[in-house]
């Protein structure tokens, strides 16, 4: 097929039609506004089905019932709109529904702004829905990689009957970059056993809900999911570990952040610094593994687009050992390169007196 | 041969159900799983169960189910039915499900004229949680949250569905029945009948709201909770055909 110059927002659409997804449910909300619009132009091309929801509960409710069939489904939405579909996306987690959400985050609290952000490191790791459930939530740093984690996102949602998240912000959606768009082979998935398609001549009928009103039932439900996210931790982290083998100080970003990062860790490297960068790229199974073999690292520096959400995590990571703190801009602003490499000679000469 | 008078429809399971005695509930449930059964649509047919009393209807209709989240149940329905536009899908909701929490989504469904089937169960009262004030429930009505009665200067009038529905230009069929009689819900059954056979056709959405008792929630004896339907609801609820046929240009 070769490289073609795309925007993020058709990147994610692309994607998602190639991994089979012909079923979308949305509600408009700037800046994503181009994946539902791409969605409502492509879908019908290919007997898919293009829904235009009255809110994004609404969509992830229509996503909620799609995906019963078995068939693959996605919503997408930006910061507020993802917060109204938390409700929907615990229930699709305990009904054990796979499905894929994206979420382009923009600047918050409240209406905030609709400039880039990633202030919902939160939102999509945590959650905000109901009970003891998790999402995987992807988080890429370039078109190529967008289009990648589209497909791996259906794949995942599939293998564990799980809603997915695919995490980015603004600036990727808006972007343009060149892309090949590849169709990535995964195991084929079989949802007969439990999918709802009308009972036909199966001699049980098939049930989605998430309803259990016994305590002992419920319990034993909740072990049960437990256990398949204990297997997605086991199995499903993913980071990228940029220059770390000596580096002293470790910048930890994800996504945008990621890319402004691993110019200025270029531009230090030249100038002989020892930095390196753990690039997340799940978020949630956060890549703890991927600090176990730091043996130079003196300090380890978040760099986000948030207040510092990413920083507990990190902190975890790194069992205490040596001291996390946060960098980053809000409200939609950017940091520059120099900016951040003045943040880690900073932290550098910080580091160098405790010596 | 053994000649049947009455044999319990292949459209329920024989899963006894958890409604109180003297609830219309059970008496809907029936209708709408005979209807499947006449039409010989049970096994491709999707039931919506709604939060309410009805959360547990899915262990009843002899159908594959999905249970919604509170209000939700018509786009849920929106989900399935666009996947299988050949199924017959259809929401069980009662007054609180679809005249409160969920009124965004019944409006749009029947905006875009979906073709499935609503079966309102309006019983003027939140059943479920114990007796709270609904929508629907009738001015001086003494509910849980309107202790001294329903004040239409504090909480307005109750809504009229119907009414509101037959307004929606893509609705095919709005129809409002009830329970109170065994006549009613003879009526009530082919109501019903109609509603399913629209979406057969490939017609429309297609609405119909049962007025149903809930004795235990008015505080009121079976029989006298089924004269009360008679005498109080269905003259601010009149019964009767409020559409039939879309309004295109
Ligand atoms: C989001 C949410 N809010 C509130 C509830 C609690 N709740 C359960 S049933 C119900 C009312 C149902 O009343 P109605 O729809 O009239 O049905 P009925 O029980 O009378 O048959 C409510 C408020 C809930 N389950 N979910």
């Amino acid at each position: 097929m070769g490289k073609e110059l795309m925007k993020g927002s058709e990147v994610v659409g692309a994607s998602a039609i190639l991994a089979g997804c012909n079923y979308f449910f949305g509600y408009p909300i700037t800046p994503q506004n181009e994946i539902p619009e791409f969605m409502a132009r492509e879908l019908p091309l290919n007997n898919g089905v293009f829904v235009q929801a009255e809110s994004e509960t609404a969509a992830i409710n229509m996503v909620y019932g799609a995906a019963s069939s078995g068939r693959r489904v996605m919503t997408s939405s930006s910061s507020p709109g993802i917060a109204l579909k938390q409700e929907g996306i615990s229930y699709c987690a305990g009904a054990q529904l796979p499905c894929v959400i994206v979420s382009v985050s923009r600047a918050g609290p409240g209406l905030g702004g609709i400039l880039t952000s990633q202030a919902d490191y939160n939102q999509a790791t945590r959650g905000g829905g109901n009970g003891d459930y998790n999402v995987p939530v992807y988080a890429p740093a370039d078109l190529q990689e967008l289009s990648e984690l589209v497909q791996h996102a259906f794949y995942v949602a599939d293998k564990y009957r799980n809603p997915v998240m695919v995490l980015i912000d603004g600036t990727l959606a808006q972007m343009m970059e060149p892309v090949e768009l590849i169709k990535i082979t995964y195991p084929e998935i079989d949802h007969m056993q439990w999918s709802v398609t009308g009972r036909k001549d199966r001699k049980n009928n098939h049930i989605i809900s998430s309803i259990y009103l016994v305590a002992d039932e419920l319990e034993q439900h909740n072990h049960w999911l437990s256990k398949k996210y204990e297997q997605i931790v086991n199995l499903e982290e993913k980071a990228e570990i940029y220059q770390c083998e000596d580096a002293e100080i470790v910048v930890v970003a994800y996504g945008t952040s990621s890319r402004i990062a691993r110019t200025s860790i270029d531009n230090l490297r030249e100038k002989g610094v020892r930095v390196g960068m753990i690039r997340p790229i799940s978020l949630w199974p956060f890549p703890f593994s991927a600090f176990e073999n730091l043996p130079c690292c003196k300090y380890c520096l978040s760099v986000e687009l948030s207040m510092g959400q990413m920083v507990s995590d990190v902190i975890l990571a790194s069992k205490f050992k040596y001291p996390v703190t946060h960098f980053g801009r809000v409200g939609g602003n950017m940091f520059t390169n120099s900016e951040l490499e003045s943040e880690i000679l900073t932290r550098m000469s910080e580091v160098a007196t405790n010596d | 041969m053994t000649d049947f008078l009455f044999q319990k429809t292949n459209g329920l399971t024989d899963k006894q159900t958890h409604y109180c005695p003297g609830c219309t509930h059970g008496i809907i449930h029936r209708l709408v799983a005979e209807v499947l059964e006449d039409l010989n649509v049970v096994e491709e047919t999707i039931a919506i169960a709604s939060v309410g009393c009805s959360v547990l209807s899915y262990e009843y209709f002899n159908t594959d189910s999905i249970q919604a989240s509170h209000g939700r149940a018509p786009a849920v329905a929106t989900g399935i039915k666009r996947v299988f536009p050949n199924q017959i899908v259809f929401t069980y909701q009662g007054d609180g499900d679809l005249a409160s929490i969920g009124l965004a989504e019944i409006i749009a469904a029947a905006g875009r004229g979906e073709n499935i089937t609503v079966i309102f169960v309006n019983n003027a009262i939140y059943g479920m949680t114990g007796g709270q004030m609904a929508p629907t429930s009738l001015v001086g009505q003494k509910t849980s949250t309107s202790p001294l009665g329903r004040n239409p200067l504090l909480a307005g009038m109750p809504l009229k569905m119907c009414e509101i529905m037959s307004q929606i230009p893509s609705v095919e069929y709005v129809s409002r029945v009830s329970t109170h009689s065994p006549l009613a819900i003879r009526q009530a059954k082919v109501a019903i009948k109609k509603a399913f056979e629209n979406q057969r056709a490939n017609r429309g959405f297609s609405f119909v709201e049962i007025l149903s008792s809930c004795n235990i929630g008015w505080g009121l004896p079976p029989v006298e909770a089924l004269k009360w339907i008679e005498s109080r609801m269905i003259s601010y609820y009149p019964l009767g055909v409020y559409k039939d046929g879309k309004d295109l240009e």
